[in-house]
């Protein structure tokens, strides 16, 4: 495949390898080939240790692959930039600021004249449901609430793709459940890319229109899927999609796919 | 089994026993109604309240062996002087000053001095740690300077410091800028190393240049360690001062319990280091309640 005349986001034969300090080496990605059309939204499920954050890493431009490259629109991955959006797990708000500065955070920086990101943030502030919340310090929200403000912040800068590494892992079962609507009803939206890290199977099934599970040592794309959850997810309800017979024996197949990885890693140690 | 739904209506609960009054509480003499239904208090912090009264009897306790013991002449007033004399000296220090110069102006040079070298050990200090913890040649460059001399205490360097530059006011400040200049560079340093690496990711990301994460993430990521730093600094600056003013100066709190040492006015020392107490309280309390107005998000990370 030639990068520079794809449309999308395109991971091209990526490899990974660490060296160690005190010697040796770890790969941690193996010839990963990926390609994506704009507006597919990717869940990226696997054990511990199969390399999906270094992946994202790679492709958000904190990590330059051993070999290999990833191309977005044509254009060569060299370093972080705007139209590629993160949300991390928590913690990467920055907590000097209120609700409202965290989310201009990005056009700001970029120049922008106040005219305009205003609308478009008063606007984020309403799609997240935190109207009420825009002079608070962000340090006063709950979990859940600093996700979405994480997510806003995001979508302020109008990135091509939005990568979201464990973007709900931190937050309890109800909550999750809660965010995981927004996300998808966000992706309807705005119609971004984006690349969702999680080690929830039911939220990589849900939220996935594709999804890709991911072996470890060394981390190497195990199996791919077509989804129609998240298309489902748009019309019908959560949980009516989770508690469906062909949901739930998908979610039955790969968490047994993934158990038997683990239980590889650990040599059977846990019998 | 089956599930049934459980409905039972709220039942008013009698209230906790009869509330100990406030005036107990501020005492500490009485724990408050939730500390006392706690059944672990042993071990638990919180459960340990100000005790106020036992510090109002210490106090007490104080003030009458003072009073006491030199009211009957078992202290000599020259080891510790009375009541009366150090009122009567309160009051000609305030009047007449102490050697022709105002009790004020006393206090207010040694505050001044304090005040100048932290400042410019913060303006050096400051950027430099940034540097250091930013660059592996501005780290390397430095360490050694910074490791060395951070165990060193600023008195041990007094003696240098009036060979260089006399016991004019250019060797005191200097000798404090030096006792603030290695704790800001230490304090900005671990600020900067300690900025989570998912913050200067996301900034990054969000199209921030070198320059913009520098001032918008990292700067203000390490603020609360720069006012620790700021607070260690005055503290350190406080003591520092007043030691290098009993080795040599005109005025200043330091030099004026010296000299009265010399004339034997121990009343006048006396009113001297409470000065330097009351002071040394007042920065510390001053710099807590900044840092509370300054930077609200401290901790909360």
């Amino acid at each position: 495949m030639d990068g520079a005349d794809h449309n999308g986001l395109l991971v091209d034969d990526v490899s990974m390898v660490f060296t160690l300090p005190g010697g040796g080496s770890v790969h941690a990605l193996s010839n990963v080939s990926l390609s994506l059309g704009s507006g597919e939204l990717l869940s990226v499920l696997g054990p511990s240790g199969c390399g999906k954050t270094t992946l994202l890493n790679i492709v958000a431009g904190f990590l330059a692959p051993t070999q290999g490259a990833v191309f977005l629109n044509g254009q060569q991955v060299k370093g972080p930039a705007s139209e590629r959006g993160m949300v991390f797990q928590q913690g990467a708000l920055f907590e000097w600021l209120d609700v409202r500065r965290n989310i201009s955070f990005g056009p700001r920086m970029m120049g922008k004249p106040r005219k305009q990101w205003k609308e478009k943030v008063d606007h984020l502030l309403e799609i997240v449901g935190l109207v009420d919340f825009g002079d608070k310090p962000v340090y006063q929200l709950s979990g859940g609430m600093q996700q979405r403000v994480a997510l806003a912040r995001c979508l302020a800068n109008d990135p091509d793709v939005i990568l979201m590494d464990e973007p709900l892992g931190a937050l309890d079962a109800l909550t999750r459940e809660k965010m995981q609507g927004l996300v998808l009803k966000l992706w309807k939206e705005t119609g971004k890319t984006i690349v969702l890290i999680t080690h929830s199977v039911e939220e990589a099934l849900f939220l996935g229109e594709r999804l890709i599970v991911m072996a470890p040592r060394p981390g190497r794309i195990h199996r791919e899927y077509r989804l129609p959850f998240a298309e489902r997810g748009l019309t019908e309800s959560p949980r009516e999609i989770k508690a469906s017979p062909d949901f739930i024996e998908k979610r039955e197949e790969i968490l047994s796919m993934i158990w038997e990885m683990e239980e590889e890693i650990m040599g059977g140690a846990a019998t | 089994m089956t599930d049934t739904p459980v409905e039972r209506p709220a039942r008013p609960i009698a209230a906790p026993e009869k509330q100990p009054s406030a005036l107990m509480m501020w005492l500490g003499i009485a724990d408050n109604s939730f500390t006392r239904q706690k059944t672990v208090k042993f071990g638990d912090a919180t459960a340990v309240n100000s005790g106020r009264l036992y510090s109002i009897i210490t106090v007490l306790a104080l003030l009458l062996l003072w009073w006491v013991t030199t009211s009957n002449g078992w202290v000599k007033p020259i080891y510790w002087p009375s009541f009366e004399a150090v009122g009567a000296r309160w009051t000609k220090l305030m009047d007449q000053g102490f050697r022709n110069v105002p009790l004020f102006e006393h206090v207010g040079i040694s505050v001044y001095r304090v005040l100048a070298g932290v400042f410019f050990g913060a303006l050096i200090g400051i950027p430099l740690g940034f540097a250091m913890g930013l660059s592996s040649v501005v780290k390397g460059l430095f360490d050694p300077i910074v490791e060395f001399m951070r165990p060193i205490p600023p008195l041990a360097l007094i003696p240098l410091f009036i060979l260089w530059l006399g016991i004019d006011e250019t060797a005191k400040i200097s000798l404090l800028f030096l006792a603030a200049l290695f704790i800001m560079i230490i304090a900005a340093r671990s600020g900067v190393s300690g900025v989570k690496i998912s913050k200067v990711h996301a900034a990054y990301s969000l199209g921030a240049s070198k320059f913009q994460v520098l001032k918008n993430v990292i700067l203000p990521n390490a603020l609360p360690e720069i006012f620790t730093g700021i607070r260690t600094a005055m503290g350190v600056c406080w003591g520092t001062v007043v030691a290098a003013e009993l080795v040599a100066a005109e005025k200043g709190v330091g030099s004026m319990i010296m000299i009265a040492k010399n004339f034997l006015q121990t009343d006048t020392v006396v009113i001297g280091i409470i000065i330097i107490g009351i002071i040394g309280y007042g920065i510390e309390m001053l710099m807590r309640l900044l840092e509370r107005w300054l930077i609200p998000w401290r901790g909360k990370g």
